[in-house]
């Protein structure tokens, strides 16, 4: 009786041991570290944006600082040569940062009465890596530029 | 985040036709990413805005699509061509209702 009582407290103990185990690996799935988007998830958002047409390398200018010291507000400057005109303009630019949680940063809508295709904003990074920049031109065609970052302090993912 | 926020816009008041003016444009938004934790370990849910326009003499001349990669308080900086003397309508709309508008005056000689 006794000697059972032992095996029955001994597969408590090991059911309980498993079950930290898996509470353990569950944890590592889900940590921050995770999180981050890989290169494939930006590939696949500008899949999205292209359609898979091929997207000629030029024309974009894309202006980042090589080192950050805070992720958190990031000064962003894209421009795109063009000379803006009824028949050749740039349609819509797409910033993409392929080490964010989520690659797309943002997506502007140009028209011929832009006058020129320049823009500033802020953006977060959350980690060294290389921002895209790709642009659509009115005849359907996709240029892209990008510029690599260090990122000493990253955004999203810090506790409030 | 309030429904709406204090916003600002710096351009110039005259232009000469044809020519290329500077637009700024900034609202007042904490931009919640949507990827930040509490100390309890509870995800804070996303809260941006999503969507920018700016229309000239109620034509749309600029768009622009935010996701949660844009920092705190968005400062957009655009271009337009001086068309005609009119108003210049702002709008930015996000999460949960927030709705924000601001007009700018245009003189074009």
């Amino acid at each position: 009786m006794c000697k059972d009582f032992i095996v029955q407290k001994s597969r408590r103990a090991w059911l309980k041991k498993i079950q930290k185990l898996a509470f353990l690996t569950l944890g590592a799935w889900f940590s921050p570290l995770t999180v981050f988007a890989k290169p494939e998830d930006a590939t696949k958002a500008i899949t999205e944006i292209t359609g898979g047409k091929p997207v000629i390398n030029g024309k974009v200018n894309l202006v980042i600082p090589p080192l950050v010291e805070n992720g958190n507000l990031v000064v962003l400057k894209v421009s795109v040569e063009s000379p803006m005109t009824p028949n050749d303009y740039v349609k819509s630019i797409h910033v993409i940062a392929e080490g964010n949680p989520l690659p797309n940063i943002f997506t502007v809508y140009l028209t011929p009465r832009s006058g020129s295709a320049n823009i500033t904003t802020r953006v977060r990074l959350a980690d060294s890596q290389i921002v895209r920049a790709i642009a659509q031109m009115s005849n359907g065609s996709f240029y892209q530029g990008q510029a690599e970052t260090l990122v000493t302090l990253s955004a999203c993912t810090e506790m409030v | 985040m309030s429904k709406t926020s204090r916003t600002s816009i710096s351009m110039p008041s005259s232009a000469k036709k044809g020519s290329i003016i500077e637009i700024r444009a900034i609202a007042q938004h904490d931009m919640e990413s949507g990827f930040r934790y509490t100390e309890g370990g509870k995800l804070i849910p996303r809260d941006i805005i999503r969507v920018f326009t700016c229309t000239y003499n109620n034509v749309e001349v600029f768009k622009a699509d935010f996701y949660s990669g844009i920092g705190a308080n968005p400062l957009i900086i655009f271009t337009t061509l001086a068309t005609e003397t009119g108003t210049l309508e702002f709008k930015w709309t996000g999460d949960d209702g927030y709705e924000a508008v601001n007009q700018a005056n245009l003189t074009v000689t």
